[in-house]
């Protein structure tokens, strides 16, 4: 014990730095060389003519912008990303809305509600590609989902091919995605819902405002920040859409339901191009970035605003 | 508001009557969009006539475990394809995975929460970097890396493995960020205790962190096994066979295969499903508890 005393403070730093490496240094390594590294290497790709596997008479060169510039004239990868702003642009407000509709049921303090929070919550726990196949099933020309619409629509729409049908099958796989989806939003705006004081609500009520007056004037604006985070979250997982695309349609018909990250794949591991498919994740990955920094600034200005 | 609250007019217990009841009814209503399919599933996959499942999947009768029901499609699933050796698979990644996950993402957590070192800043910096970089971004480059990487014995690739599917996501920058922010707010005092006791890092780490971080350890798990058990890109680009493969590719290439037979196919989608569902039934409080908490960053 009386050494410990005598050590000067700059031996037990550096005694805590040896520590805190050796803690570090087994995630940083793998970080380096399975993310980092891989990263890196996507941005050098993306200027070469690289292959999965290498023609040894044909050296891998460097192309410069060959593959972005002829990214421009893919119309598989144009209709991958317009998909992926059309999923954007329905999904997620679609999503949100019901997220929030879903989180203000279930935190009614009223029976039972603990048993409709685990039923909206199961879709998330189940394996999209099993919800791919469940749904596809559904989506079948004689399936449930047209049932649905017949008897809706009292026999006056359907049945509908919707898988095979160009404009129908993205609609589809939205519908699905909200499905499995809407319950783990559900779960964040909860927990922000928890947070704002419930004798806000006493107040409001003493002074005569109904509920729709309490959700415009106290739950909307405090859960700012939630809302926030829920839309880009939302927007963020719409880019990486794959599992259930893959699964479903494979992009088909005719590029119909083609993503960006589906078109990753069949260019890199289907085809073999990493060069071209390389080019493809860095546009995705700009795409991924510009909406993240924007929700840092986004809350940021809230920060300072408060 | 005139009306005194606390003796209601008929009129208002009349309204609130109508509004409870409209409001079980919306609950309700939706409750069933939730659980359709999966119920549609279960029951499917006990029907052993594939003709009367057909027959069934417009109708009410779908949701109806009616006619002859057996578990003749689960057997059918084992004969067809070696079903045991895919759940060995997905279970074992995921185990392995989510338990080395948690050692290591927990002890680069630690340090850089509670250890004052040269190069924390940029540690720390470069990690909460590292999570806005989605896994689709660098699958391909990923892939190309993996295919050229040496193992034990002489291998040359990394390909069509168990370690493949596990080593790539061990270390994950999210998991850490999370068990820094619970890390930073734990009371330095408790660890002042055993400093002057003269405890190493390490000891006070086992013995005093890791008992008080129960319930961060069990989110990052939960999510971490969720994430795991479900993955389906890379396992489908790095395995070949049956031997290395997990159930969600499985199940991919099961509905590839012509022609589809449905009660199979309910009944293999059915057995990924119900251990996930009993295990999120038993511990749901702490998958809600998880999923919220990944609402917190930012």
């Amino acid at each position: 014990m009386t050494k410990t005393v005598q050590t000067s403070g700059s031996a037990i730093r550096r005694s805590e730095t040896i520590t805190a490496w050796l803690f570090s240094s087994p995630a940083i390594i793998l970080l380096l060389v399975f993310l980092a590294i891989p990263f890196l290497m996507a941005i050098y790709l993306s200027f070469t003519d690289q292959r999965l596997i290498p023609n040894p008479n044909l050296p891998t060169q460097v192309v410069g912008l060959r593959n972005f510039i002829r990214l421009v004239d893919d119309e598989a990868f144009l209709r991958g990303i317009l998909n992926n702003f059309y999923f954007v642009l329905v999904v997620v407000p679609i999503q949100t809305a019901l997220a929030l509709f879903l989180a203000i049921l279930i935190n009614q303090k009223i029976k039972g509600v603990n048993t409709y929070r685990t039923v909206y919550f199961a879709p998330v726990v189940t394996s999209m590609v099993v919800v791919a196949v469940i749904w596809t099933f559904l989506y079948n020309p004689a399936g449930m989902i047209n049932s649905f619409i017949r008897v809706l629509s009292f026999g006056t729409l359907g049945p509908y091919n919707w898988l095979q049908d160009t404009k129908l099958v993205f609609p589809a796989i939205m519908l699905l995605s909200v499905w499995q989806g809407v319950g783990f939003q559900m779960i964040i705006y909860l927990a922000g819902l928890q947070e704002i004081p419930s004798d806000m609500y006493e107040a409001a009520e003493v002074d005569g405002a109904n509920k729709w007056h309490q959700f415009i004037n106290i739950t909307w604006p405090l859960l700012r920040n939630t809302t926030i985070f829920v839309v880009i979250t939302t927007t963020i997982l719409a880019f990486r859409l794959f599992d259930q695309v893959k699964v479903m349609t494979n992009g088909g018909p005719q590029n119909a339901s083609m993503t960006t990250i589906v078109y990753v794949i069949e260019q890199g591991w289907g085809q073999l191009k990493v060069g071209y498919a390389s080019a493809i994740s860095v546009v995705f990955f700009i795409i991924v970035l510009v909406i993240s920094l924007l929700q840092r600034r986004v809350l940021r200005e809230e920060r300072v605003v408060d | 508001m005139t009306t005194s609250t606390a003796t209601h007019s008929t009129g208002y217990r009349i309204r609130s009557g109508l509004r409870s009841v409209l409001n079980y009814l919306v609950m309700t209503l939706l409750a069933f969009f939730f659980i359709f399919p999966i119920w549609f599933m279960l029951v499917s996959s006990v029907k052993t006539n594939e003709l009367q499942i057909t027959a069934d999947m417009s109708k009410l009768s779908a949701f109806i475990p009616y006619g002859e029901l057996g578990l003749d499609n689960y057997y059918e699933v084992f004969a067809q394809m070696e079903f045991g050796r895919l759940m060995f698979n997905s279970t074992f990644i995921m185990l392995a995975t989510v338990l080395l996950g948690l050692l290591i993402n927990s002890m680069i957590a630690y340090a850089l929460a509670r250890l004052d070192y040269t190069g924390r800043g940029v540690v720390l910096g470069v990690v909460v970097a590292l999570i806005i970089v989605p896994f689709e971004a660098i699958a391909i480059p990923l892939l190309m890396l993996v295919n050229n990487l040496p193992w034990f014995g002489g291998a040359t690739t990394w390909l069509d493995s168990y370690h493949v599917q596990i080593i790539p996501f061990i270390a994950d920058a999210f998991s850490i960020f999370l068990f820094y922010q619970f890390f930073i707010n734990i009371p330095k005092e408790l660890e002042e205790a055993a400093l002057v006791d003269g405890a190493s890092k390490l000891r006070i780490y086992w013995s005093i962190i890791l008992p008080l971080s129960k319930p961060i350890f069990a989110t990052v798990a939960i999510l971490q096994a969720l994430a795991n058990w479900n993955r389906f890109m890379w396992p489908l680009m790095v395995t070949r066979g049956v031997d290395y493969r997990p159930l969600t590719v499985g199940m991919q290439t099961f509905f590839g295969q012509d022609p589809r037979i449905w009660g199979d196919l309910l009944a293999f989608a059915s057995m990924i499903t119900i251990p996930v569902l009993i295990i999120f039934l038993i511990f749901q409080k702490w998958f809600v508890q998880s999923v919220a908490s990944t609402g917190i960053k930012g």
